[in-house]
């Protein structure tokens, strides 16, 4: 079975659900458009389209737009050498969405470190820390809406933060310059 | 003919006796055993490896026991990035181990927080611990660090020692 042929069966099974596929550079990905919808669909594709492996699950933060949040779901089927990408949306005001732990065991981490970093909380889960910042940490450093150089914090005994010093940066390379000297890392400032 | 000179001590001469002061029998017996502390975080713990195996041998500096257990060890090489998460570990770290003890930042994110200019790592060990010696690169080959292992043994040779108990201890001054 290919990625083609699984994306079809997916979208026969829950036709108001899931989108047809939509392909880029080689790759399928199918829209959810309901993301408290997600356990079943993935439970669907582990059981009878055989995704026996769940290889990484991300968040996008659309700062602006509504929905703000976009979770993306990379499955492989080790069985049928194929993949397929969900991608679902959810809104800032709600930010939680049902767990896929009950389906692929691995969704543990990765869900806690989109918890950790985006602060989308996965409803149903069965240990919903954060996984690289520690417990008390106040914010969300992966949103659009947090500095680059960090804020400052301080959790007595456990861990303090400092802003780093961008000295006028974030300094940003630009792809495509003709030489090493138009290429290199400066400050620049994006024009909008 | 050419006559070979005697350099050095002389046994026949001199007899069984060496004269030196006491702070210098100290700290050669110091600056001879530094056993480190081997505060390895990142690539730079790597290249800290290399620098105990056999090809570049830290040993030849009486540096090779390396301590897990900071009660035992003299000299601390903060070797990588270290993440704010890591700050009060790699503090501890340095309140748990005995006087008199030196602190090495090998590598540039130990030493300034390097490319990360990031929420999440501390800007440069120096902000938690004294650091003795920094040493550039990223990470530094092991001769670099050989190098600040010298720089540190200079450092320590030429350090007061009963100069500064008999001013600090109370001990000293009880009796």
């Amino acid at each position: 079975m290919t990625s083609l042929e699984s994306a079809q069966q997916l979208h026969a099974r829950f036709p108001n659900l899931v989108s047809k596929p939509s392909e880029f550079r080689g790759e399928l990905t199918v829209a959810i458009s309901d993301a408290e919808q997600i356990h079943e669909v993935c439970g669907f594709a582990k059981a009878t389209l055989d995704f026996d492996y769940l290889v990484d699950i991300s968040s996008v933060d659309n700062y602006g737009d509504d929905p703000r949040w976009t979770v993306v779901y990379e499955l492989a089927s080790l069985t049928h050498g194929c993949h397929l990408r969900l991608k679902t949306s959810v809104s800032e005001e709600k930010s939680e969405l049902p767990t896929v732990t009950t389906v692929w065991k691995t969704a543990d981490w990765h869900e806690r470190e989109i918890y950790d970093m985006m602060g989308i909380r996965f409803r149903g889960h069965s240990d919903l820390r954060r996984i690289l910042m520690w417990d008390g940490y106040p914010y969300f450093p992966l949103r659009k809406d947090f500095p680059l150089a960090g804020k400052p914090t301080e959790l007595p005994d456990v861990a303090f933060t400092n802003p780093a010093p961008l000295e006028g940066g974030p300094f940003v390379t630009a792809a495509g310059g003709k030489d090493s000297i138009a290429r290199e890392p400066r400050v620049r400032t994006t024009e909008v | 003919m050419q006559k070979s000179t005697e350099i050095g001590y002389n046994s026949k001469i001199e007899g069984e006796v060496i004269v030196t002061k006491l702070d210098s029998a100290l700290n050669w017996f110091r600056k001879n055993s530094l056993w480190p502390m081997p505060m390895g975080l990142a690539c730079c713990a790597i290249e800290l490896m290399a620098a105990g195996a056999s090809r570049f041998d830290i040993a030849r500096f009486g540096s090779e026991v390396m301590r897990f257990s900071p009660r035992q060890s003299d000299l601390m090489i903060v070797a990588g990035t270290v993440t704010y998460k890591m700050a009060m570990a790699v503090r501890r770290i340095y309140d748990q181990m005995a006087e008199p003890k030196w602190v090495i930042a090998m590598g540039a994110c130990a030493s300034t927080g390097g490319m990360y200019r990031s929420y999440s790592v501390l800007q440069g060990v120096d902000n938690i611990v004294p650091v003795d010696v920094y040493v550039a690169g990223c990470p530094p080959r092991p001769e670099a660090l050989l190098d600040a292992l010298i720089k540190m043994q200079k450092k320590v040779e030429t350090e007061p020692v009963f100069a500064e108990l008999a001013i600090a201890g109370p001990f000293l001054k009880k009796a």
